[in-house]
């Protein structure tokens, strides 16, 4: 970006501050994105004065290029306010107004110039309120994205639990899209579970697998194998009738691994493999069912 | 027979293969396919946009839902601009795979859907067009 030299008349606006700033609040309390449901009058306040002194202190430098050196401070201080306003839940129109609105209340103190020094005043703060709304929206995007990483994250260690059914019995539910981050944090919490608890046996469950295609294949072929290495015997459950047709069709084998159509099938296989089996309390009510 | 209907979803990552999925499973879901039809076109697109975006370095799929002889259909067109297959033939046979994978996709593919064509020039890229009928 080529920086020109400021024409702005700092001193001017600056002797005029705290009318600029009253203004400014006053004007974004007025307007219809208002989120007084999201934001004190206070945090408002603290906000607005440290945009406007910051914002000086970057036309102090003369430069207007907000991507440079002089504007650091500016960008640091958008970058804060922006990521806050995401966690608090503001649109991104709504963010980017907040520093668009400064636009009438800094163009006041300048009716003292004469009109042309005036009209380039304002020509040239308005380009540099659109640049630093620019600034808001990109940071504001990144933190979104930021929010959703985390929550990406968060729902790969969260949606695969290991769970105990039995002594010697571990279940893996599986839930959701098996791509290829999340099946090596499945594979790795199945081993380290058959460590923890010694069990022979794990059931893998995809009753909540939308989709089986080669790729999830291969990951299941893969963690039955390295299973069966530590010295646990895998079984597959909830396998349903249209995944049942769609793999025949796509030409994969599951060699050697039990499959069941329900997790309570295979639960029976594993316990009878144990030499346990369920037997009824009361034969008359577990006939009648 | 709703007016047809035309959808592009680009395909770079991962994540683009799972929103794909999504995307044709919506369509199919609007053709009234049967459980087993969505399943099976589902499956066949997560397929071709794998190979797109591990060995195509990523391209765009194209979703068209259609009325043919007064059967509704959904056509799935995957191209790529990597580079390229240089044996078709290979690429086709169950088990061969240059990526470590089971190597049973294309030919896995084939089989779930009612017209496969793959169109492929070494240096200029894939595209490969699959449909089901309902």
């Amino acid at each position: 970006m080529t920086s020109t030299r400021s024409v702005t008349p700092v001193p001017l606006v600056r002797a005029k501050y705290e009318t600029v700033l009253e203004s400014w609040i006053a004007e974004q309390k007025r307007s219809a994105t208002a989120r007084p449901d999201l934001i004190s009058d206070s945090d408002l306040a603290r906000q607005s004065s440290e945009v406007l002194s910051t914002l000086l202190e970057g036309l102090d430098s003369g430069s207007l290029d907000v991507s440079g050196p002089a504007w650091e401070h500016m960008r640091a201080a958008l970058r804060g306010i922006s990521l806050s306003r995401v966690r608090l839940g503001f649109s991104p129109s709504e963010t980017v107004l907040f520093i668009l609105s400064l636009k009438e209340p800094i163009f006041d103190p300048l009716q003292e110039l004469d009109p042309s020094n005036r009209a380039e005043a304002i020509l040239e703060l308005n380009k540099l309120i659109d640049r630093l709304a620019l600034v808001t929206s990109e940071v504001y995007q990144q933190g979104r994205e930021e929010v959703i990483l985390r929550q990406q994250q968060e729902m790969l260690e969260l949606s695969t639990p290991v769970v105990k059914l039995w002594q010697g019995i571990l279940a893996l539910p599986l839930i959701g899209t098996l791509d290829s981050e999340r099946t090596q944090v499945v594979m790795e919490s199945l081993l380290q579970a058959i460590v923890d608890t010694g069990s022979t046996i794990a059931i893998i469950d995809i009753t909540g697998v939308p989709t089986v295609d080669t790729k999830v294949a291969q990951h299941l072929i893969q963690t039955v194998a390295a299973a069966r290495l530590m010295g646990a015997d895998c079984m597959i459950s909830g396998i349903r009738p249209q995944i049942a047709q769609t793999i025949i069709h796509l030409g994969i084998t599951l060699p050697d691994v039990v499959t069941k159509a329900t997790l309570a099938d295979a639960f029976l296989v594993a316990l009878d493999r144990l030499g346990q089996h369920v037997v009824a309390t009361d034969p008359v009510s577990a006939a009648g069912r | 027979m709703a007016a047809s209907e035309r959808v592009t979803v680009a395909l770079r990552t991962q994540e683009d293969v799972v929103s794909l999925r999504h995307r044709v499973r919506e369509q199919a879901v609007v053709l009234r396919f049967s459980l087993l039809d969505q399943t099976k076109i589902v499956t066949a697109a997560s397929e071709l946009a794998r190979n797109a975006v591990i060995y195509g370095g990523g391209g765009e799929a194209i979703i068209e839902t259609s009325l043919n002889n007064g059967r509704d259909g959904l056509t799935l067109t995957v191209i790529d601009h990597g580079p390229g297959i240089p044996n078709v033939e290979d690429a086709m046979r169950a088990g061969f795979s240059t990526g470590g994978g089971l190597g049973l996709g294309l030919s896995g593919t084939r089989r779930l859907v009612d017209e496969f064509e793959l169109r492929s020039e070494v240096g200029q890229g894939t595209s490969v067009r699959i449909v089901r009928w309902k």
